[in-house]
């Protein structure tokens, strides 16, 4: 409680509120209106989530901040949120690309502003309210309602193969979704009747096959998310087609979600199945590293190419999740957040590109930095920190995934440090025949230099992956009890025998 | 002032200067840019003096300076280890820098990215300083891989050059490929020894030497992996043979930063990690051994290739990957004190020869064939000395510094018996010709003989090549122009350089080699006792040069002199003759023993295919072909059966629904 006020109720819902007003100004006569308001409900809904930093306590595992109302009695479902020292970090990451997408969406979009704008702010409440929810059908709603903005976005505001990507992007997800809501419901059955998730946590699960079943019906929701190899092939063809705030929002959070449904229901309600099936995820994630890394490298199409790259450094996350240690724990968690920072910042160059020269292939590009050497600047520090260069945040978290995996098996160490070169191989090539070289072409030599909005919102991003890159420390601290909790109770079995 | 504050001085002044230059450069302009960036440089080498004093008092420092990171039970800290051998290092990169820093002013004089060049050395100069000063194996990495940056971005200055935005890929991949080992190095020590801090694990070490890898499906000691494993990445950032081929392609950056970074300090970088390590290579002889073999393979074949380069820094390129073999096999033979001493003596008369062919270039206007000057000792007397300074204290020369690192060097590993020993022996004597061969070849060539330029036979690949998207494009001398000697901030760092060149070595040696100089830096164990024996024939660096008169190497190089001078003064008609004679060898040295094309061919080319396959057919027909959109047709094709099913017919309706009913009273019966 803040002032009185629920605080994660204010986190959920205020931008929600924002997003109304803003679909309030009505058509394009008052898009400048729109885009204010906008903004400052974006500034605003950052604002309120900085308390859940400053005011959390380090020292417990348990949830903090706590709401809980009586929503479907009949049903035991409640109004029942709370965050511990791994979800309050994805709220505040959510929270903090809010604004940064409203600014960076600020003169490119120029139809349908007030939904546009809109659509991100309601996009964000749902989103905090899906790493806040301890309901599990709470969770449900807001996880499938965090959908339907973001196929609107690409529905809309998208590329010519704007439907198709939509389409496919929903019906993956979707088909995903449904299965879990079958596994809500077994266990709901199994526990006596209540939705709480910690209670799914707690409850026993004696049967192995009971909680493989499970297992695979969460992960065919999660996994579709992450993305893991191979339902993936959806998210090139979404970030193609997405506007560059989509695909900003796409990779920094939505693919966030699926990897924390890992961690938030899948591990520690089914623990034995999750132990019993590691070596399948771990070899997942292996194959994501390194295939998904290969095939990263001769994508002509920039989005396509930082897409790929997305999928493999997810395949850190997961792959550290399913070595169960603290360093492979840690580091996903932290490469999840310093993917946000990075793959954010790489859309959001590869749009400043695209808004100038309408192009995203790469073949329409060379010698950029003759003519825009701020950009250039800013871009090869979030290239480097994508092929992880200590010092940025991009190293924090393959570096303790790596060194977390030489623990469980040297060879996954191996297969997964393979990253270091084709990492710096898909990235910097790209970079070197956009950015280096002589002026390629007219379109180049016309280009202009980042302005000062521009030069904000990569500059906040900048810092944020350097801070960290030099001291992770504050971001992991908030984790480890949290993390610790976890483990334990990951090590200790549920099936009795 | 207190001492840990002059020990945060030492990396973060050049820092700043960075930070100045990079940021505010455009508003400084350049005269401030260069005065702050040489200022906070030169701090930098102060404040070094004055721990050097300290740590020589007895006073080492080993501590943190903040907690990086913590998980589970381990944390991983950013710290200082000063002790001997870093103070050493600290000094010679930051005297090396500053020079370089000076000589910047006038080589970059005309370059439009000015501020930008004065900020990436000053970066590389505290990422240097990072690596040197640490105390533990994260923040070597951390260091290791910041040199590769600014590496990297300083191969690419001239960014719009596509040979130098190539070299700077492949100079980044290639330390990688390294680095990847380095990394997995690493997470065996982490893993095995729970910490990343040096001091903890060495001294535990010598708790494993009986200890297996746990690496699946491989048999090998502990400790070997560990060494080989870390010495990749040596391989990687001291371009060790076969990872050696980005370092002649660096030479596309500017020449300061080839002298500083790809000669005198960064590519040190790997011998100096080894010899910190000396508590666990001691451990493992196959390991050493492993060492000793690919720096004679590097020291000898490398050399081979500098005796046919024409473009200037090209031969000081590959003299310098065959002196950094020189270093490795020392650290093979245990002899890391000799590697070290190697290191700093090279890093001072390399820098030297950089700096000179730098000189020379500027004089030439940019035009860095040796086949177009000769004859230049006329015009460029300082820069003739300082290189000839330079050039004997390369070829070890009785009384030069490198004379007394070189000859260390060849004894200590005619004194070891780990297997390859007898290999590295003949490549390291078999070096001293060739060293003293293609060094005096580019010396005579510069500076002695015809005078060959001002005429039109260009073919070079000169610092500003490409005419049209270089801003400073001269393109050698004019028919009837004269070279002249740059102005003194050329000058003066080739002279400073000199000095150490010359002297280091004689007043060094004692303490450095057989006195107490590294004291508990670097550890050996007493089975390999090469430096032993050595001090017990050592009596006094004069005693020592004079008695390397009557020794092999000294005739050798001699030998090396003469016939680089015979066929290159006296009848340098010869050469071609040799040239055509032997055509096939010199086919192989001119496409580099072919690393370059099976590289290119096989990793590169193999990386894209492999790529193009998994994508054309993993992704594209078998996932999204065959599942994604073979359902979607699935669905489509038994959607349009069904509604053809649906006629609106009752009597169609009526007929599915007899058989319906008799196909489900037709299971009942038969279950009953």
């Amino acid at each position: 409680m803040i002032f009185g006020y629920p605080l994660l109720s204010v986190v959920i819902w205020l931008p929600i509120i924002f997003g109304l007003l803003v679909l309030a100004t009505g058509n394009d006569r008052n898009a400048h209106l729109a885009r204010v308001i906008a903004l400052v409900g974006a500034v605003l809904s950052f604002l309120v989530t900085l308390p859940l930093y400053t005011g959390f306590d380090r020292m417990t595992s348990a949830m903090q901040f706590v709401v809980r109302e009586d929503w479907i009695t009949r049903f035991n479902i409640h109004y029942h949120l709370g965050v511990d020292g791994i979800s309050v970090l994805f709220v505040l990451l959510n929270s903090f690309f809010t604004p940064l997408v409203v600014i960076a969406g600020w003169k490119v979009i120029e139809k349908r502003v007030a939904q546009y704008m809109a659509a991100f702010l309601i996009m964000s409440g749902l989103v905090n309210g899906v790493f806040a929810s301890l309901d599990a059908i709470l969770f449900y709603v807001f996880w499938e309602a965090m959908l339907i903005p973001m196929f609107i976005i690409i529905g809309v505001w998208g590329g010519p193969n704007r439907v198709y990507a939509a389409v496919k992007f929903f019906l993956f997800t979707l088909l995903g979704s449904l299965l879990m809501l079958v596994a809500l419901l077994y266990l709901h059955q199994q526990s006596g009747g209540s939705f709480e998730i910690l209670d799914f946590h707690r409850m026993a699960m004696p049967s192995l096959s009971a909680q493989i079943f499970v297992f695979i019906a969460f992960f065919m929701a999660f996994s579709v998310k992450v993305p893991m190899f191979p339902v993936h092939t959806w998210l090139p063809d979404a970030h193609v087609e997405a506007p560059t705030g989509g695909s900003v929002v796409l990779a920094a959070i939505m693919l966030k979600v699926g990897a924390y449904g890992f961690i938030r229901f899948s591990m520690p309600i089914v623990p034995d199945a999750s132990h019993y099936l590691a070596p399948v995820m771990i070899a997942l994630s292996l194959i994501a590293v390194v295939y998904i890394g290969l095939v990263a490298l001769t994508q002509a199409d920039m989005k396509k190419l930082v897409a790929y790259s997305s999928i493999s450094h997810m395949g850190f996350v997961t792959l550290g999740f399913f070595i169960f240690n603290p360093y492979g724990m840690e580091g996903a968690l932290l490469q999840m957040i310093s993917h946000g920072f990075v793959a954010g910042a790489l859309f959001l160059c590869i749009g400043v590109l695209y808004d100038r020269v309408h192009s995203r292939q790469i073949v329409d590009y060379g010698g950029v930095a003759n003519k825009m050497p701020v950009f250039a600047a800013f871009f090869m520090l979030f290239a480097m920190s994508n092929s992880g260069l200590p010092g940025t945040s991009g190293f924090v978290g393959e570096f303790m995934v790596i060194m977390g995996a030489v623990k469980v098996n040297f060879w996954y160490a191996f297969a997964a440090a393979s990253t270091l070169i084709f990492g710096a191989a898909y990235t910097l090539w790209m970079y070197k025949r956009v950015i280096f070289g002589a002026v390629a072409n007219d379109h180049v030599a016309h280009l202009h230099d980042i302005g000062t909005r521009e030069k904000i919102v990569f500059a906040v991003l900048a810092v944020s992956v350097l801070a960290m890159g030099l001291y992770p420390l504050p971001f992991a601290d908030i984790m480890h009890a949290s993390v610790n909790d976890l483990l334990v109770h990951l090590a200790t079995p549920k099936v009795l025998n | 002032m207190d001492m840990q504050n002059l020990y945060l001085l030492v990396p973060l002044a050049p820092l700043v200067g960075a930070i100045a230059a990079g940021f505010f450069g455009k508003v400084m302009g350049r005269t401030w840019s260069h005065r702050i960036t040489i200022t906070l440089v030169a701090v930098s080498f102060f404040a070094s003096l004055a721990i050097f004093q300290d740590v020589m008092a007895g006073h080492p420092f080993n501590g943190t300076i903040y907690k990086w990171m913590s998980s589970g039970d381990t944390s991983l800290e950013i710290g200082f280890l000063i002790d001997r051998l870093t103070v050493m290092m600290m000094l010679v990169v930051t005297f090396v820098s500053l020079m370089v820093h000076i000589y910047t002013i006038g080589y970059m004089e005309e370059d439009p990215g000015y501020q930008r060049f004065f900020s990436y050395i000053s970066l590389f100069t505290f990422s240097m300083l990072m690596l040197v000063m640490a105390n533990n194996f994260m923040q070597l990495f951390f260091g290791w891989e910041a040199v590769g940056l600014v590496s990297y971005l300083l191969i690419g200055f001239w960014y719009t050059r596509p040979t130098a935005i190539y070299a700077n890929l492949k100079a980044f991949l290639v330390n990688r490929v390294g680095d990847f080992g380095f990394l997995l190095g690493i997470g065996l020590v982490l893993m095995v020894f729970g910490t990343l801090d040096y001091s903890s694990v060495f001294a535990n070490a010598h708790n494993y030497v009986n200890d297996m890898a746990p690496i699946p499906g491989i048999s090998v000691g502990l400790l070997t992996a560990i060494c080989i494993l870390l010495f990749i990445g040596a391989m990687g950032k001291s371009a060790q043979f076969p990872l050696h081929v980005w370092l002649p392609d660096s030479m596309e950056g500017p020449t300061p930063i080839s002298a500083l970074i790809h000669a005198a300090t960064m590519v040190t970088a790997g011998i100096f990690m080894v010899a910190r390590m000396s508590p666990l290579f001691e451990l493992s002889e196959t390991a050493l051994s492993f060492v000793m073999v690919i720096g004679a393979i590097t020291a000898l074949f490398m050399g081979f290739l500098g005796v046919i380069q024409n473009d200037i820094k090209r031969v000081v390129a590959y003299s310098t990957l065959s002196q950094l073999g020189y270093m490795t096999v020392a650290l093979g033979a245990s002899a890391y004190s000799v590697a070290v001493f190697h290191l700093m003596t090279h890093a001072f008369f390399k820098a030297l020869l950089f700096l000179a062919a730098g000189s020379v270039i500027i004089a030439m206007h940019h035009d860095q064939d040796m086949r177009n000057m000769g004859g230049l000792r006329k015009y460029l007397p300082i820069t003739w000395i300082t290189s000839l300074i330079g050039s004997l204290a390369l070829i070890g020369t009785p009384f030069f510094s490198g004379f007394y690192s070189k000859d260390s060097i060849i004894e200590a590993v005619g004194m070891s018996h780990l297997p390859g020993s007898g290999f590295a022996y003949f490549s390291v004597v078999a070096g001293v010709f060739v060293t003293a061969f293609y060094s005096f070849r580019m010396y005579f060539m510069v500076f002695h003989g015809e005078e060959r330029f001002g005429k039109s036979h260009h073919d070079h690949q000169g610092d500003h090549a490409d005419e049209e998207t270089s801003q400073d494009h001269h393109h050698g001398l004019k028919p009837g122009q004269k070279p002249h000697e740059p102005s003194g901030v050329v000058t003066w760092p080739l002279i400073l350089l000199a000095i150490p060149s010359v002297l280091i070595g004689f007043f060094t040696i004692d303490s450095m080699l057989f006195g107490d100089y590294f004291l508990d830096s670097i550890y050996i164990s007493h089975e390999h006792h090469a430096l032993v024996e050595m001090r017990e024939e050592f009596h006094g660096a004069f005693a020592m040069a004079l008695h390397s008169l009557f020794t092999l190497p000294f005739w050798l190089a001699l030998a090396g002199v003469g016939s680089a001078w015979f066929l290159y003064i006296k009848r340098p008609d010869i050469p071609a003759v040799i040239k055509q004679k032997f055509s096939i060898i010199y086919t192989l040295l001119d496409q580099k023993y072919y690393f370059d094309r099976f590289n290119d061919w096989f990793f590169a080319g193999g990386a894209r295919g492999a790529s193009r396959f998994l994508w054309k057919f993993g992704d594209v027909k078998l996932i999204d072909g065959f599942f994604v959109n073979g359902s979607a047709k699935m669905v489509g094709m038994f959607s349009g059966v069904m509604r053809r099913l649906q006629t609106g017919y009752v009597y169609h309706y009526a007929f599915w629904m007899i058989i319906g009913v008799s196909a489900l009273l037709t299971v009942r019966t038969w279950f009953e």
